[in-house]
């Protein structure tokens, strides 16, 4: 069975009223029919599987978990999770999966032992039992001295933790995490990487959004990236790798437009393809940065002047900068 | 691990799990709350019911009037902040009841158990109010404890229509505006809610008499009466049940669909 299948998901926000105010000139009108979060998604993520969902912010990632999870209504298409429809099933889709929020939520009036043990018996789990996990699911993340503190004495990656375990209390098949590392300092992502290792090492699948390459390229087996709601590639980290273009990306800030130097530079030998968007140049470039003092001078010989250069190797950054003109982060 | 998860649980367990979360904390918080549910009624108590019949500026039996009034303003406003406050913050701020919205039942659910939760804490703060209004006022002449079955009757509805309007405005209205709520909404309520004078009183001033059926809280003050002071003079028991029930219909039902608005997008 697979873990997650999705049918030409798809989830139009309504567009936000807007206000007129009295003597203002008449605001522009939203756009017809709504924001569309996500467009015609076809998905499907296999068990055991650690599978990622990349792209940058507003690509409709927390979107799509919001579906999977159950707390956004789709508006068109079908979502199963762990074989339960989430729009006619939301209660056994919820009794199958475990959720890890975008910002810690931790119930603030428990202590962190109450926040796992409460959480358990929501999902009929009896009390000795929920008490017995709960501790050792804190032994297992590394937080049992916190036990009995407060939730607010924990620092943001400790609450993370206790997020983590709060979603495993109730042994799921499915782990949600919504960019679990965005606000973590270096040392508690790292240590988060090893907690998810760990987890997927069980057997459980996880679905993991992210906008970090890096924790993409390490951890999933498969990535889907996406953006504005639509699905550009979906492989293992090592094809797209190879997917990316074999080119080597130069990005050239210019003081000021760079659509001059672009048309050159596509004129140019060993110029796979340029474009400028405003001040900046970006050329895929076949020869490495030999190609650097040429764009250099195509610059020049119109007035600009370089105030930065940058060079990417084949990544998934490029690829995805190749696939839709913009940086992830 | 995988057995166990597919199990569907018992939604009467889960109800039971996320109101003993909801007691467990208003127990642990049980002096606040009271502080900030009972204070207004029984400062009310000491000035009308025992410092101006001291100074003979209002008669004796004024107490008798009031001490129903008086409980059923505890009964609700303890409900209704109950409710609509931690929705405020949940919803507006924390997220915090996020978990128990993932949990394995209808979200429905998780709306009722926290007008259930709201009933109960009304039922705490009026059973406190009563005798400590009943202690500073004195002996109340009148006051009876024999209609037992109207006054649980009137309680739970009364409570129940609260929490349910506490669902309402929790859900319903932005947290920045939580300000005006208190005072465009439950301010007049208390002033025009019959807390402090009966129903029939209004008979000086008939288009208020009729102004006021408008507000819930009449029903309550006078099912309180009905029930505590069944001498005096009160509005008839069946229509005052009536209006409880379709007062708790009606909330639950805008409640349920604001809630769902802000459970999910």
């Amino acid at each position: 069975m697979n873990a997650i299948e999705t049918r030409s998901l798809r989830k139009v926000y309504p567009a936000p009223a807007v206000k007129k105010r009295r003597g203002a000139p008449a605001p522009p009108a939203p756009p017809s029919g709504g924001i569309v979060a996500i467009d015609s998604l076809d998905l499907t993520v296999n068990d055991g599987e650690f599978f990622g969902v990349l792209g940058p912010n507003g690509a409709g990632k927390t979107t799509l978990i919001g579906i999977l999870t159950t707390r956004v209504r789709i508006t068109a298409g079908e979502a199963m999770v762990a074989g339960a429809n989430v729009a006619s099933e939301p209660a056994a889709v919820r009794r199958r999966i475990g959720v890890v929020p975008q910002r810690p939520n931790p119930d603030r009036s428990l202590s962190v032992i109450e926040n796992l043990v409460f959480h358990a018996t929501y999902f009929g789990i009896a009390r000795a039992e929920a008490a017995r996990r709960g501790q050792e699911l804190l032994e297992r993340l590394g937080i049992a001295d916190k036990a009995n503190a407060k939730v607010d004495q924990l620092s943001g990656g400790q609450q993370q933790r206790l997020m983590i375990a709060r979603a495993l209390t109730h042994d799921p098949r499915v782990v949600f995490l919504d960019e679990p590392t965005v606000g973590l300092d270096p040392q508690a992502r790292l240590s988060l990487w090893e907690i998810l290792r760990e987890l997927h090492g069980q057997g459980r699948t996880i679905v993991m959004s992210t906008h970090y390459m890096e924790e993409a390229d390490q951890l999933c087996d498969r990535l889907a990236i996406i953006d504005q709601g639509k699905l550009l590639a979906l492989d293992t980290p090592a094809a797209l790798k190879a997917k990316a273009p074999g080119d080597t990306l130069v990005e050239v800030t210019f003081d000021g437009d760079a659509s001059i130097a672009a048309d050159a530079a596509r004129a140019m030998d060993g110029v796979s393809n340029a474009e400028a968007r405003g001040p900046l140049l970006r050329v895929f470039s076949r020869r490495g940065g030999e190609i650097i003092p040429v764009l250099i001078d195509a610059g020049e010989a119109h007035g600009r002047i370089v105030r930065d250069i940058h060079l990417s190797r084949p990544s998934l950054e490029t690829l995805f900068i190749s696939l839709t003109g913009r940086k992830l982060t | 691990m995988t057995a166990e998860s597919l199990a569907p649980v018992a939604p009467s367990r889960v109800f039971a799990a996320i109101l003993l979360r909801d007691l467990t904390v208003a127990r642990r918080e049980l002096p606040y709350f009271l502080v900030r549910t009972a204070l207004q009624p029984i400062l009310f108590v000491v000035v009308f019911g025992f410092l101006l019949p001291k100074m003979g500026m209002i008669p004796r039996g004024y107490s008798t009037t009031m001490l129903p009034g008086v409980v059923a303003l505890s009964l609700t406003l303890s409900a209704i902040q109950s409710v609509a406050l931690p929705m405020m913050q949940d919803f507006g701020f924390t997220k915090e009841i996020e978990d128990r919205l993932l949990s394995p039942v209808p979200i429905h659910l998780v709306a009722v158990e926290k007008v259930v939760s709201g009933v109960l804490q009304g039922v705490v703060a009026a059973l406190f109010v009563l005798p400590v209004a009943r202690l500073i006022m004195g002996p109340i002449a009148g006051l009876s404890f024999a209609n037992a079955p109207l006054l649980l009757a009137v309680t739970v509805l009364g409570g129940a229509a609260f929490s349910a309007m506490g669902l309402y405005l929790g859900t319903g209205i932005a947290p920045q505006q939580i300000g005006l709520m208190f005072s465009v909404i439950v301010a007049p309520m208390i002033m025009f809610g019959c807390t402090y004078y009966p129903w029939a009183g209004l008979d000086h001033v008939p288009v208020m008499k009729w102004l006021v059926l408008i507000n819930p809280l009449v029903y309550v003050s006078e099912g309180m009466r009905a029930a505590l002071t069944p001498g005096l003079p009160h509005m008839p028991i069946p229509a005052l049940l009536a209006a409880l029930v379709v007062l708790t219909v009606f909330f639950m039902w805008v409640g349920l669909r604001a809630f769902d608005k802000r459970a999910m997008s």
